[in-house]
């Protein structure tokens, strides 16, 4: 479109200017670094990165590895509690805050306060509140339950929820002071309309604030999106992958497979399909979101 | 305030004295456990009384943490002035890049080939008959290690063999004691199959699936008793929740736990738990059904510098740690056992005199850094930990996709 319309190229040229920069930045950095992991993810590359081509060797391997689609189905499980529980609980937190209740600072202080804590202390707390014995379990125990069972950290068939509930944690608190700005945004007239019209408060939150909120919401789903894909820390922190290999995730794998086997096209082909994961998600949505306005402007 | 003055000038001028004719040499390893620590204090120690120094860089974790760290502040041009690595494969590519330095000139001038035993230790620093790393002790993994405390109270005898440890396992769980404690790294389980592999299987089954890569030897009927053995691991193994090795050894030393399957760096907590071995514990080489360890260890390589004075320093931090007293002094805090042949022991305890033992008979056989590549290695490891803690997976699902993995192994 530029071509058609060169005038617009040059309108705003200070800021297109100190763009420049962060533009170089993206192309060089992100793009041509994507590049130049998907054509090395065709090699056989050990320690040090190498040019000879296997095909599809390295992807066949890791289709067929348990331990690679153990960590696609944590990452699901992960990445769908996180996004349905922490815009429900954030959202709902939000519109309790929101009801013009006492204490609103302290109240919010507390609920942000685990997001100043890095992904390593989450874990690390979380491990110990786990713990069978000296965690929830033991307290619970010692009161006199004597059959008291929570270990979440040491079950495989569950060990990814434990690790969910320390994240959800961490970033609720984010995500409810989010909605609580986007609530804030909402005008009082539209309140004042909706009772005048005697429609109930939850139907209200639903049907009106809630579409209204739109820009809000897709700004929590991209940060919370993003903190899916590339969770390692914290699982790293929490049970490193165990136990067993029941809490891996993709970006572990990636890294255990980069630098401790020293395989690098194993590495690469697996942070490949995280790549290609992002895109599914990332290009129908960019579609709706821009290729709309595009044609509307 | 003058008085603080004084001595921030003081302060400056030894440390402008000292760097005069001492050369500051960063070394890296992961040798963070109690054992460990005072042993690495040794060679810290021998290697500052040359008038250098010796810069410590301990990397917590395990040896997975740490080599990550150390190969990529070598491929990422900041390199340290030595580090340590396993003997075998795991410098392998770094050498052929190029990136570590040649040790041939060294080692022909302080007579390494006659000294070092066995020579297999010194052939798996050699890459095209040049010479690039310093081995500095021989490990063995074979080894279980059983607190007789925890037998007592159990009531029943110290196991002499891994088939009577696994009769008294019922005893002990009965004494509300873990019968076999393992941390929950998968190296540590992997290393608990390996020695299993050797133990029961024998070095010539061990040799063809891990050394030949011999994908029918790995599916044939001698591994699946080791298999089965490693089915009756994971059950006695089923109530140990510690991660660290050291904590798994602890266990042991508490006698809250039967035994470990451990190499004899263990040992050397048992030693600053001040036990005594033959009293307070006990110690099976090849789990006692074979009279035979491997040797592996550990060895320092030397990243190409392009300082001379370091480059010098490092040469006298290669002899330092080959010095006979030295080696003694390091080899006994850390429960292994020196590289040279011709150094005194009598100061070894009962567990180390009879990995001695076996090491003089020559009954031993190449650890498996030295025959497989790490990748191989981690997915063994993989394979392993899931087996130990999914206990819906049989003995043959997990035997058919470990010759899976032997079979593409390079």
């Amino acid at each position: 479109m530029p071509q058609q319309r060169p005038n617009r190229l040059f309108r705003n040229l200070h800021a297109k200017i100190a763009a420049i920069p962060m533009i170089l930045t993206a192309v060089v950095v992100f793009a041509g670094g994507s590049i130049w992991t998907v054509i090395y993810s065709f090699t056989s590359s050990g320690l040090l990165p190498r040019l000879n081509f296997v095909g599809l060797a390295q992807y066949e391997r890791l289709w067929w590895t348990p331990r690679w689609l153990v960590s696609i189905e944590n990452l699901f499980i992960y990445g769908l509690g996180m996004l349905v529980f922490s815009l429900v609980i954030g959202f709902l937190l939000a519109a309790l805050l929101d009801q013009k209740i006492r204490f609103e600072n302290t109240f919010r202080t507390i609920f942000l306060y685990p997001f100043a804590l890095s992904f390593i202390v989450t874990g690390l707390v979380w491990q110990w509140i786990l713990n069978p014995d000296f965690g929830v379990q033991g307290i619970v125990r010692g009161l006199g339950w004597e059959s008291f069972s929570f270990n979440p950290l040491y079950n495989p068939d569950i060990v990814i929820y434990g690790i969910l509930i320390a994240a959800l944690w961490q970033s609720t608190g984010l995500v409810m002071c989010l909605m609580l700005a986007g609530l804030r945004g909402i005008d009082e007239e539209i309140w004042k309309a909706a009772r005048v019209d005697g429609i109930p408060a939850w139907k209200t939150y639903l049907f009106i604030v809630i579409p209204m909120m739109r820009p809000v919401f897709i700004t929590a789903l991209v940060i919370i999106a993003t903190g899916i894909v590339k969770v390692y820390d914290l699982v790293v922190a929490q049970t490193s992958g165990g136990p067993g290999i029941s809490s891996e995730v993709p970006a572990k794998y990636v890294y255990d497979m980069m630098f401790s086997s020293q395989n690098l096209g194993q590495g690469f082909a697996a942070s490949t399909m995280m790549l290609v994961s992002v895109l599914i998600v990332i290009i129908p949505w960019a579609y709706l979101e821009f290729g709309g306005r595009m044609r509307r402007g | 305030m003058k008085s603080i003055k004084v001595f921030l000038t003081a302060t400056t001028f030894m440390a402008g004295a000292a760097s005069a004719n001492a050369v500051d040499l960063e070394v890296t390893h992961w040798w963070t456990s109690g054992g460990e620590a005072a042993a690495v204090a040794e060679f810290a120690k021998a290697f500052d009384a040359t008038g250098n120094k010796w810069v410590d860089g301990a990397i917590a974790g395990s040896g997975n943490t740490a080599r990550p760290i150390m190969i990529s502040r070598i491929t990422g041009g900041d390199p340290m002035g030595a580090t340590q690595f396993n003997h075998g494969r795991q410098a392998e590519e770094l050498v052929e890049a190029g990136l570590m330095r040649d040790l041939t000139d060294l080692a022909e001038q302080e007579k390494w080939r006659d000294v070092i035993k066995p020579a297999s230790l010194l052939d798996s620093c050699t890459l095209d008959g040049k010479i690039y790393c310093v081995p500095v002790n021989i490990h063995s993994w074979e080894w279980l290690w059983l607190s007789n405390k925890a037998f007592e109270d159990a009531g029943v005898p110290v196991p002499k063999n891994w088939d009577e440890f696994v009769a008294a396992a019922p005893a002990l769980e009965k004494a509300g004691k873990v019968p076999l404690a393992i941390g929950q790294q998968p190296w540590q389980i992997g290393g608990a199959f390996r020695v299993l592999l050797v133990s029961l299987a024998g070095p010539e089954t061990y040799q063809k699936v891990y050394g030949d890569k011999d994908e029918e030897a790995a599916a044939g009927p001698e591994v699946a008793k080791v298999f089965k053995a490693a089915d009756d691991a994971r059950k006695m193994a089923a109530k140990s929740t510690v991660q660290d090795w050291n904590q798994a050894t602890n266990l042991v030393i508490t006698d809250q736990a039967g035994g470990q399957i451990m190499g004899d760096w263990a040992q050397g907590e048992f030693q600053i738990a001040e036990e005594v071995a033959g009293k307070d514990y006990s110690c099976l080489p090849a789990l006692g059904m074979n009279d035979l360890i491997s040797t592996g260890g550990d060895a320092f390589y030397f990243p190409l510098l392009d300082d001379e004075e370091q480059a010098k320093a490092q040469e006298e931090l290669a002899k330092v740690m080959l010095d006979p007293k030295v080696q003694v002094a390091f080899n006994l805090k850390k429960g292994s056992v020196p590289v040279r042949g011709d150094v005194d022991l009598n100061a070894a305890n009962d567990c180390m005199k009879k990995g001695l033992a076996i090491l003089a008979e020559g009954t031993i056989v190449p650890s498996q850094e030295q025959l497989m590549s790490q990748d191989t290695i981690n997915q063994i490891n993989d394979l392993m930990a899931e087996f130990f803690s999914t206990p819906s997976m049989t003995p043959d699902d997990a035997q058919k996709r470990f010759a899976d993995i032997i079979g593409g192994a390079t």
